[in-house]
């Protein structure tokens, strides 16, 4: 299945798309393996896989740590791909690959395509690549047709929006506050107003994510979005319980209540 | 051509490299600057300031007795030492908070490494009445103890900033999260000619004052431009300053980076000289990176140059051969500083000491009739720790 056939799957049985997070090689790279695999069988429609960054502005202090524990283990952008790629048939779920834009450029950005294609990988989300600058990955993406995820946030206006979409494919990822990543006790006001107003400009799904962390929160959001990108909470629990049977059981369960809260029962 | 073009770009360097959040605050701030920048009450307003209060103009000041014991060329320092806070930073922090003034922003953010930037802009934001926050990396607080404490002394908040490496690439990785977060309040004070467009565009508009004197002022004492511009380059906001109004002359223009322990050791700062291409903090520009694009962590004994990237601008003049660049060691700057404080009575910035090492370099091999201009872009009272610690260590 691609991205969008997991939304029209999911909305027509009036359901949402969970969207977990995880940084490849947190843990371990065999760990991200596992929980691909718990991702999927809990009932999560899609997974992000994040490849660790140096320096990762627009992260708050859990995927900052993530990171960089992933980076003193020797993870790389190419050590993801070939893991992703040896073990693609293990998962059906489409992978979404999230990254800061310097490792990807030094990659080469037409091997990256290539490589990430070969290796299943169905979309991108870059965070520091906004519109002005994305022209020639996207122009790759659509060549190998791999789905180019853009972010809009609160500050964004609609007439950028509309543009945003029009570069975007997959899902559209609605930033819900200004900030970086990271758990939040609550949302905005005028979140509701942005989500409403953002399906005016376009088809896309729309996934919230930024300090998404229970099944409350996936509860509150079921009216206003069609997904909900999890992160931090999810890479706290994993923090929490780094080693097995209990990596994936907690992982496991924690994701069970957000796939049940987006079933809207 | 212009540079930077409509999209930030010098050439290839430049651009907007961020999240989408703060796309709207760059275009915010980019029509406030290029609307502040045509109007006369603005620039009446900041040349009060940088007259009455920085202290500008500052001297070209031949340095004779240097000149003469090396034999060479006759070297002239930008006394940008002799500004208040005690470097060229202010040029831009005034310009900027005036700017964040008019914008109706209470509250400034910046980055520091050395603590320069830091002071300065805790001094104009006491000066006008602004909120301060600053943040410094815990390596960082720990060797400037004093600036430190001066910030704080001038009402502002040190924020300690324990990720990463805890040093300077770090406070500005966290600067940027304070941003994104308080965008509508907020306004980013970056102390260099790096991050996203307009920032390299507006902190070199500021610091061009530097050079557009030193061409008046060489101009009225010798009756002819200088042979050769020499400036240190950490993030590159002095060189910029000094080098920009003389880009189009036939001038040679070098910056001088921090060779650290050497070159080819791991432990340097030379990012024009041996870096490569990418993106970080905003920015298309050369960088020192790993081959998996990771960033690599620096050294210098001046921590004002201790920054694996570089101004985007520079990139531009490296590649277009408008400007060359070369490094000095730790070593080397340590000698000029002791030189310089010695024979002209003038203690340096250990930043500044890079620029001074190399220029004494060249100049022995030049003929008298040669000029020179250095930029002197801060006093080294700061330094003078860890000059002590240098030559304890190699006793």
């Amino acid at each position: 299945m691609n991205i969008k056939e997991v939304f029209a799957e999911k909305l027509s049985k009036g359901e949402r798309v969970i969207i977990p997070y995880i940084t490849a090689g947190f843990p371990g790279l065999e760990e991200t393996i596992e929980l691909i695999r718990v991702i999927e069988n809990a009932g999560c429609g899609i997974a992000e896989v994040g490849v660790p960054f140096s320096d990762p502005m627009a992260d708050g202090p859990t995927i900052q740590y993530s990171s960089q524990k992933a980076l003193e283990k020797g993870v790389t952008l190419g050590k993801t791909l070939a893991l992703l790629k040896k073990n693609r048939a293990k998962f059906h779920i489409p992978l979404v690959i999230m990254g800061y834009y310097n490792p990807f450029y030094q990659f080469g950005l037409e091997k990256l395509a290539r490589e990430a294609k070969e290796a299943g990988v169905q979309g991108f989300i870059i965070p520091d690549l906004p519109l002005e600058e994305a022209g020639e990955w996207v122009k790759l993406c659509r060549s190998h047709e791999i789905d180019t995820i853009f972010l809009v946030s609160p500050t964004t206006s609609l007439e950028r929006a509309e543009k945003i979409a029009k570069l975007c494919t997959g899902f559209l990822y609605c930033v819900s506050v200004t900030g970086v990543t990271g758990a939040r006790k609550e949302f905005p006001p005028y979140l509701k107003n942005y989500l409403k107003n953002l399906q005016k400009i376009t088809d896309l799904p729309r996934a919230v994510g930024f300090g998404i962390s229970s099944p409350e929160h996936i509860k509150m959001l079921y009216p206003h979005a069609e997904g909900m990108v999890v992160g931090s909470a999810l890479i706290e629990v994993i923090r929490k319980h780094p080693r097995q049977p209990q990596l994936g059981e907690e992982t496991a369960k924690f994701l069970g209540g957000l796939v049940q809260a987006a079933a809207n029962r | 051509m212009k540079y930077p073009d409509k999209r930030g770009r010098f050439g290839k360097f430049g651009g907007k490299f961020v999240p989408e959040t703060l796309i709207p605050l760059l275009e915010e701030l980019e029509s406030a600057y290029l609307a502040a920048r045509k109007d006369e009450e603005f620039k009446k307003e900041l040349n009060y300031y940088l007259r009455e209060y920085a202290g500008r103009p500052t001297p070209l000041y031949f340095a004779e007795r240097i000149s003469q014991k090396i034999g060479g060329a006759k070297i002239y320092l930008k006394r940008e030492d002799l500004l208040h806070t005690g470097a060229h930073k202010i040029n831009n922090t005034l310009g900027q908070v005036l700017l964040a003034r008019r914008m109706g922003k209470k509250r400034i953010i910046a980055e520091t490494g050395a603590g320069q930037h830091g002071v300065a802009t805790a001094t104009v934001c006491a000066l006008l009445g602004m909120e301060c926050l600053v943040y410094m990396g815990e390596i960082d607080i720990e060797r400037q103890k004093m600036n430190v404490f001066r910030m704080e002394l001038l009402g502002a908040r040190v924020v300690p900033v324990s990720s990463g490496s805890k040093t300077l690439k770090d406070a500005i990785n966290e600067a940027i999260r304070d941003w994104v977060t308080n965008v509508k309040t907020t306004h980013y004070l970056i102390g260099s000619v790096v991050g996203p467009h307009p920032y390299p565009l507006l902190v070199r508009d500021f610091q061009a004052v530097i050079g557009r004197e030193a061409k008046r002022q060489i101009l009225a004492k010798e009756g002819r431009l200088p042979d050769y511009l020499i400036a240190c380059v950490g993030g590159g906001s002095n060189s910029i300053g000094l080098f920009y109004p003389f880009r189009r002359d036939r001038v040679k223009i070098i910056g001088v980076e921090a060779g650290g322990y050497g070159v080819d050791t791991l432990k340097h700062a030379a990012t024009l000289v041996k870096g490569s291409p990418g993106v970080l903090h905003g920015a298309f520009s050369y960088l020192l990176q790993d081959k998996d694009g990771q960033i690599i962590e620096t050294h210098s004994v001046a921590p004002g140059l201790d920054y694996p990237g570089v101004g985007p601008e520079h990139s531009y003049f490296k590649d277009t051969r408008t400007a060359e660049y070369t490094a000095v060691t730790d070593q080397e700057a340590i000698e000029a500083f002791h030189t310089v404080s010695e024979v002209e009575g003038i203690i340096p910035a250990l930043e500044s000491a890079h620029a001074l090492a190399y220029a004494m370099k060249l100049s022995s091999r030049l003929s008298k009739d040669k000029i020179i201009i250095v930029n002197l872009s801060g006093r080294g009272d700061k330094d003078l720790e860890i000059v002590r610690e240098y030559v304890g260590e190699r006793e």
